[in-house]
């Protein structure tokens, strides 16, 4: 391993309309490196990237290669100079051949040599160790064989910096294995790779260095052996572990009856969402949460609680009675409510009204051949755009127009108005703006103490310890530990979501 | 439903946001301009047929007569529109398999018979029930094989026609009996035609329909976000199901009036390209076609834009060979005005202008 750089970028900055995605970034890759690139969602990682890879055009900075400037302005230039990317989503065509697909758009003139490229492709393989051969049609191979195809195909691309972007997280453990194995034998050869995962445990088993970035700046460039666990997470999450400001529970705890069941009971649960088994319990007026990393597998549990992902196994009783939840009515049957992570894809129906939106939930319930008149309709609308101050110019706007935070407040008007007994908010402060966060973790606690038993899943730590009483920690897509009482501070969870330190 | 209420945004403007604009306009137009060249085109005169019932005739009935069949199709391709944001094209085919069970039924046996061989009400809901069948037939392949509406109505498209045909043994059944003939004509004594008045009353059910139930909300979110309505609750595949098998209902209508209309089947004519026109109408009608919001009124409107446009090209002598040229060129139109860049700009416009008029 040499330490002469090889790619520089220097003072990166990136703005789109309303945001600053970059700042005045720096990212140095040496020759014969793997090199992470940790951050929360957000952090500015994908804008970096796509900034190298030229699918953006940067507003300021440098990047150099090997020591000369390059100027990139398409994905087609940064391959020119040496730069591949790997993405999270195979960008090959299934349905070719594997030679194929490691030449396509690669060659010159009209006519193709079939069997030098056959040929080619198979000491390429041969050289990487991939179990695949040329002529097998991409479709046939394992999801990691293809991912390594793709790393190939970008190797032989003659190819200095490599980008994996979360390439592991449809892998299993051999397979994540047998990746390793060929990143490291890429690092022999000098090219150097940036790795982006989630997983903390992969980054301390194949990287050199890790570079951490966090909303839109750079936190800093470390030698693994020099950055622990608990550092990088605390970094990632930017709380300084000495920054024991203590977080009052400032909340009025709802006067819990002495040996009652709890609100809803969960053993071994597990769904197709790739999560393993868990128990889960939660007491009437209680607020607990998920914590983890992104990836970690927290709203996976919740999904699989409100019977949003396919339950495979486990038991669910509510009131101590047990129940059946297989699809998401009979979740909201039983009085589950479930405000989704992604409120673009699985919450706002877009096209639709602010009125409709927020009375969507409750119609289903009440039945297909029962629809509120209008004039119902109407009332529910202006009761709860005044309720939760909605800013809206009508409730026949489409919920669309609205803003990100206004447009989650009908969403959670939606579950309210189903008077659920259980509520499930899933990052719901993701993307809005302060005064509405505020707003929310503020009606949590008060809907808490009206006795509603309340999870509360979000990135931000802080919100975490101001709202809930007890966490659930998941690594991994595994509960690794629950904290509550005195264990409730920042240095205890950031120790538990990190684990495994040696 | 339409515009939203903003306060500074004048009248005009309003109304061209409203869905309804486009084809309540291309409809105005297109009867001025029929005025404009025949003074008489809306008159319509009260006379006696050659049995001696009272029939109402005119450019204007004949329109409403014949704008029929498309106006209740549309009915039903609107939802599938909106639910499954494709089209079934294999509803021409649909109409000559549910016209042919049940000529088959009627018939029985006998191609030609003297007297009908079951009432016609049995004849009617058997081949609305083997239409509801071939339209679950088609949801089926689209709800819970994801399979592309318009392919999966492909298959139905290409072999409908024989076994319409081979439901019938390949024979053409004739129908004597003169009641039967009263579903394509007219009902003696009642001078309105029967397929007027059994396409009102599809839109007055279709209505009901969407006043007591929540069709129309449940059909929307699922062609607007299938993921989020799944989290609601909803079953998008039965919704995009139920679609399917509502239009399966409009097709053996449809069918019932065509047969009528001939008293017998040919089953390689019969209602055909009906399904371009039904899928027109619910365009012309501004409905996205990549389903989510629609309106059913619009719809409609849409499906007799295009028989009144039809009727005024062969008014003007337009032969029947060159007609469809010219309908592409009226639809190309239609479609590019109601496209929603081409409307933005037109508003735009129209604020620009009234800010100069004000300065």
């Amino acid at each position: 391993m040499s330490n002469s750089a090889l790619l520089e970028m220097r003072n990166i900055h990136k703005s789109f309309p309303g945001v600053r995605a970059l700042q005045g970034v720096d990212f140095t890759l040496r020759h014969g490196e793997i090199h992470a690139l940790m951050g929360e969602n957000g952090a500015g990682k994908s804008t970096l990237i796509k900034v190298l890879t030229g699918v953006y055009g940067k507003d300021e900075g440098q990047i150099s290669l090997e020591g000369s400037a390059v100027a990139i302005h398409s994905p087609q230039d940064a391959q020119k100079v040496g730069i591949s990317t790997v993405y999270q989503e195979i960008s090959l065509c299934p349905n070719l051949s594997v030679a194929e697909n490691i030449y396509i758009g690669r060659t010159a003139g009209i006519c193709q040599n079939w069997k030098k490229m056959n040929d080619g492709a198979e000491k390429i393989l041969r050289s990487l160790e991939i179990p695949a051969k040329a002529t097998q049609q991409l479709e046939s191979c394992s999801i990691a064989v293809q991912q390594m195809i793709a790393i190939a195909r970008a190797v032989d691309m003659d190819c200095k910096v490599l980008i994996l972007d979360e390439p592991t997280s449809s892998l299993d453990e051999q397979e994540v294995a047998k990746l390793f194995k060929l990143m490291r034998d890429l690092k022999k050869k000098g090219v150097g790779i940036i790795f982006v995962t989630h997983f903390l445990d992969q980054v301390y088993e194949v990287c050199d260095r890790i570079t951490v970035m966090r909303d839109g700046k750079l936190v800093g460039e470390y030698a693994i052996k020099d950055l622990p666990r608990v550092q990088l997470v605390s970094k990632m999450l930017g709380k300084e572990l000495d920054d024991m400001a203590d977080i009052q529970d400032e909340q009025q705890a709802y006067k819990r009856e002495e040996g009652a069941v709890p609100v809803l009971e969960a053993e071994g649960l597990v769904s197709d969402a790739g999560i393993k088994p868990f128990d889960f319990h939660i007491d009437k007026g209680e607020v607990n949460g998920f914590t983890g990393l992104l990836g970690s597998g927290r709203s996976e549990c919740v999904r699989a609680i409100f019977g949003a992902d396919r339950v495979t196994g486990g038991t669910v009783k509510k009131n101590g009675k047990p129940i059946k939840i297989a699809k998401p009515l009979d979740a909201m049957k039983n009085g589950i409510a479930y405000l989704p992570e992604d409120r673009k894809i699985d919450g706002i129906v877009g096209d639709l009204s602010v009125r409709d939106n927020l009375i969507l939930a409750q119609q289903v319930l009440k039945g297909f051949f029962k629809p509120f008149s209008k004039a119902e309709a109407n009332k529910f609308a202006d009761e709860y755009i005044k309720l939760l101050s909605i800013k809206t110019a009508s409730a026949d706007t489409p919920i669309k127009s609205l803003s990100g935070g206004n447009q989650q407040k009908v969403i959670l008007a939606r579950w309210l108005l189903t008077h659920p007994e259980y509520l499930i908010l899933d990052e719901p402060t993701r993307g809005i703006d302060v005064g509405t966060k505020v707003d929310i973790q503020k009606l949590v606690l008060k809907l808490a103490s009206e006795g509603m038993s309340v999870t509360f899943i979000s990135s931000e730590l802080d919100e975490m310890l101001r709202t809930c009483s007890r966490l659930v920690v998941m690594r991994d897509r595994k509960v690794v530990g629950e904290l509550k009482g005195s264990d409730l501070n920042q240095n205890k969870v950031m120790n538990t979501i990190a684990g495994g330190e040696k | 439903m339409g515009a939203t209420k903003t306060n500074n945004g004048n009248i005009f403007s309003k109304l061209i946001k409203q869905q309804l604009f486009i084809p309540l306009a291309a409809l105005l137009i297109l009867i001025i301009f029929n005025l404009i060249m025949d003074p008489s085109f809306l008159k319509i005169t009260l006379g006696y047929n050659n049995i001696g019932n009272p029939v109402l005739s005119g450019y204007i009935i004949r329109i409403l007569d014949n704008g029929s069949e498309v106006a209740i199709l549309a009915i039903g391709m609107t939802l599938v529109t909106a639910a499954s944001g494709g089209q079934d094209i294999s509803v021409g085919a649909a109409v000559a398999i549910a016209g042919s069970v049940l000529l088959r039924v009627l018939c029985g046996s006998n191609t030609h018979p003297e007297t009908l061989q079951a009432p016609i009400i049995v004849g009617f809901l058997v081949s609305c029930l083997v239409a509801m069948l071939f339209g679950a037939f088609n949801g089926v392949l689209v709800a819970y094989f994801k399979i592309q509406p318009m392919v999966a109505t492909l298959i139905l498209y290409t072999a409908g026609r024989s076994i319409a045909a081979w439901v019938n043994n390949n024979e053409l059944p004739i129908i004597s009996e003169a009641s039967f003939g009263y579903f394509g004509g007219y009902i003696p004594g009642i001078p309105v035609p029967t397929p007027l008045i059994i396409a009102v009353a599809c839109m007055v059910a279709i209505g009901l329909v969407l006043k007591f139930t929540n069709l129309r909300l449940y059909t929307q979110a699922v062609g607007i976000n299938e993921s989020s309505s799944k989290l609601n609750g909803l079953n998008p595949q039965l919704i995009k199901l139920l679609s399917f098998v509502i239009l399966g209902i409009c097709v053996a209508v449809v069918g019932l009036i065509k047969v009528s209309r001939n008293s017998t089947i040919n089953y390689s004519v019969i209602a055909k390209d009906i399904e371009m026109d039904a899928i027109l109408a619910v365009a012309l009608g501004g409905n996205a076609l990549g389903g989510g919001k629609f309106s059913m009124a619009a719809s409609i409107i849409g499906a007799y834009v295009i028989q009144l446009l039809t009727t005024t090209l062969f008014k003007f002598k337009v032969p029947s060979d060159a007609l469809p040229a010219y309908k592409a060129v009226v639809v190309i139109i239609l479609v590019v005005i109601s496209a929603p860049v081409v409307r933005e700009w037109f508003s735009s416009m129209i604020k620009k202008f009234q800010t100069k008029e004000v300065a």
